[in-house]
């Protein structure tokens, strides 16, 4: 048994060792975030603030096809205050006379795309599709800690910057140098250059550049996850049911064995 | 099952008493003779089945919102994700509690392999188990490849194509089984129906599996048999109250996956809709696949068989050659306690099977290529020619003469 669990740890150490060289990016900043941890909630201001970034500077090149306006209700945003933002965006629909016609987004809809499809998304973004950012911070490993690094992570490439092979690489076209980025070279331009980029309004921090990169990531976390303060609070109402039925059956599991040798 | 209940009964109970035996079936089990030494171990089986009714219960309801096709199936569980009732909690308890189903059932098997339980006259008992385990593993597969994710879909294409290693019909078999030239729209629909059918097979092999075992009785740590009524206690109240606790405890674990870290044992990839076109840099299988993932990496070419069919014999073939561990191991003690060489043995092949688990999560490349081979080697090794040497040259260790009575015998005859 302590074979086995001594095999174990040593195995992880290497495992973990040797990933993390297969990955061959950096480990992304470790941010505090106001929904890490057991009890933590998502900070809703900070949310609002998120959306504001998103819908001025994603959402030119990507989609985040999984929420619905409606769905804004859920980060603090007033019923009308959502349709607003609803009413930015046109989707096409069929008309009742059959023809094809244009109409403002309403609570209903999904968050209108950007691109009327992949192909055209594509054809836009140097050949690939910018990734829908619904489901981003679940779908890369570090989550918002990835989102916040790549960020944040733009910078000359370094003096002696060099492949596998030892070979010397540089950046063509459109290419950017972000060591958190897999493979170190990115095609989306950095979307947060300067302060105040993003009109945050008053009573709110300074909309600097690592502002406003904590605020999208808290935002396209809830995005992933919207549900994750129902899941938490029922968590720990489940647990601590647990506990009880657990000790209660104890208690009668010995009671039950008391005569049995 | 023969002795009716002693209460006298009401008339409508033997009424149906006499054209249905319920009544009495019910006696059976609440009275069934269990050995009164069973240890934590044996709790493993009975969580096995109550989760497998969970997961048959969640899946069910988990069926009636989602969509078998390529391209509404991910937006479809994003859709239980967000808008059903509960969907969240609903999906993950099935997501994790596939991954908790295998944690019940490796410990059950393991407990098998060290008390002996797959010896005489268990053997049949042990025969269900394993065609339970593969069983398992089919709906497993086919219930990860729903998600439609780029894990899922990858996970297929590489699954299936291992069919494609069988000499001249291989390439026909695997055509037949994606329903097309590719993995797409009929693959996902068909497992989607066999992910339905396959627990139900399984249920029906777990009621062989018991019903066997009540006919042949649970063995015990000791891996002596019962000898007298002094030896056993009834299994209710004393086994479901041993049971319940062991719920308890299995839930928790289970419940802070689902509530707290419900993606841990996921891989973020399968959060990117499935794209026949990106190959993810690692395809990995769960978890709870990796071993078996690593031998089907780590074979070479084997004589005239190319790597690609040596590595697919080998997979299948390492649970395969569980169903012959009755002969294999002659020895008749059966509890690894009394089997001192035997037991180091089965310790190590424990440790060998966490470093088959390690390689198959890391790339079969440098050391881990090395380490996946001996592991590998070592695995067969240890079933095919470790296990019947030691069980004809092993010296046991002396039996107890009952269970109640745990005096030492002074001499036991070699095995």
């Amino acid at each position: 048994m302590r074979l086995a669990i001594a095999a174990g740890l040593v195995l992880a150490a290497l495992s973990a060792a040797s990933t993390s060289r297969a990955a061959e990016a950096e480990k992304p900043k470790s941010v505090s975030w106001a929904h890490d941890g057991v009890f933590g909630t998502f900070d809703r201001k900070q949310l609002q603030r998120g959306l504001k970034v998103f819908m001025g500077s994603c959402a030119t090149c990507h989609s985040l096809r999984q929420v619905y306006y409606r769905n804004l209700v859920e980060i603090g945003l007033t019923p009308s205050e959502a349709k607003a933002v609803a009413a930015t965006k046109e989707i096409d629909e069929i008309g009742d006379d059959g023809q094809p016609k244009k109409r403002k987004a309403e609570l209903k809809d999904r968050f209108v795309s950007p691109f009327p499809n992949a192909l055209a998304a594509a054809a836009a973004n140097s050949n690939k599709a910018p990734p829908d950012l619904s489901l981003i911070v679940k779908a890369r490993a570090g989550g918002a800690d990835h989102c916040y690094s790549i960020l944040t992570g733009y910078s000359e490439p370094p003096k002696d910057w060099k492949d596998e092979e030892g070979r010397p690489r540089k950046l063509e076209g459109a290419q950017q140098y972000n060591k958190y980025f897999p493979g170190e070279i990115i095609v989306m331009p950095p979307p947060l250059t300067s302060e105040g980029q993003i009109d945050y309004g008053k009573d709110a921090p300074k909309a600097t550049v690592d502002q406003m990169a904590r605020d999208v990531c808290a935002f396209l976390s809830w995005a992933a996850d919207p549900t994750m303060e129902e899941r938490k609070r029922t968590g720990i109402k489940v647990v601590l049911f647990l506990l009880l039925f657990t000790a209660v059956f104890f208690v009668i599991y010995r009671r039950v064995w008391k005569n049995v040798h | 099952m023969s002795a009716m209940p002693t209460t006298p009964q009401p008339r409508w109970m033997r009424w149906v008493e006499q054209r249905l035996p319920i009544f009495s079936f019910v006696q059976h089990f609440n009275e069934y003779p269990t050995p009164k030494n069973l240890n934590y171990f044996w709790n493993f089986g009975s969580l096995a089945g109550i989760t497998l009714v969970i997961m048959i219960v969640s899946g069910i309801v988990l069926a009636m919102h989602y969509t078998p096709h390529v391209d509404y199936a991910f937006d479809s569980v994003e859709r239980i994700r967000r808008d059903v009732n509960h969907g969240w909690l609903l999906r993950s308890m099935h997501a994790n509690g596939g991954a908790m189903f295998f944690i019940a059932v490796y410990i059950h098997v393991f407990r098998g392999l060290y008390y002996g339980s797959y010896k005489a006259p268990r053997e049949i008992v042990w025969w269900m188990g394993i065609i339970i385990l593969l069983l398992m593993m089919a709906t497993a597969f086919m219930g990860y490849v729903l998600p439609w994710g780029q894990m899922s879909f990858w996970a297929a294409k590489v699954i299936t194509n291992l069919f494609s290693a069988i000499p001249l019909v291989g390439e026909d078999i695997t055509t037949w089984l994606w329903g097309g030239f590719t993995v797409d729209q009929p693959t996902l629909n068909r497992f989607y129906s066999l992910h339905y059918l396959l627990p139900f097979i399984i249920v029906g092999v777990v009621v062989v599996h018991i019903w066997s075992l009540h006919t042949v009785k649970s063995g015990n740590p000791l891996g002596i048999d019962v000898k007298s009524p002094k030896d056993t206690i009834p299994f209710h109240p004393y086994y479901t109250v041993k049971d319940m606790f062991g719920l308890g405890v299995f839930l928790l674990i289970w419940s802070i996956f689902v509530f707290f870290a419900p993606d841990f044992m996921g891989h973020p990839d399968n959060y990117i809709p499935a794209d026949s076109q990106v190959t993810p840099p690692h395809i990995v299988p769960e978890w709870y696949f990796l071993p078996f993932y690593a031998i089907l990496r780590a074979t070479p070419d084997i004589l005239f068989i190319n790597a690609k069919l040596a590595g697919v014999i080998a997979m299948f073939g390492s649970i395969l050659l569980l169903f012959f561990l009755p002969w294999l191991d002659s020895s008749k003690v059966r509890s690894a306690n009394y089997r001192p060489a035997y037991r180091v043995a089965f310790w190590i092949l424990v440790v060998d099977c966490i470093v088959l688990g390690f390689c198959g999560a890391n790339p079969p490349e440098g050391a881990w290529l090395h380490i996946s081979r001996a592991a590998t080697a070592w695995y067969f090794f240890h079933f095919l020619i470790l296990v019947p040497i030691i069980a004809r040259v092993e010296t046991p260790k002396p039996l107890p003469f009952s269970i109640s009575e745990p005096v030492v015998k002074p001499a036991v005859a070699r095995a």
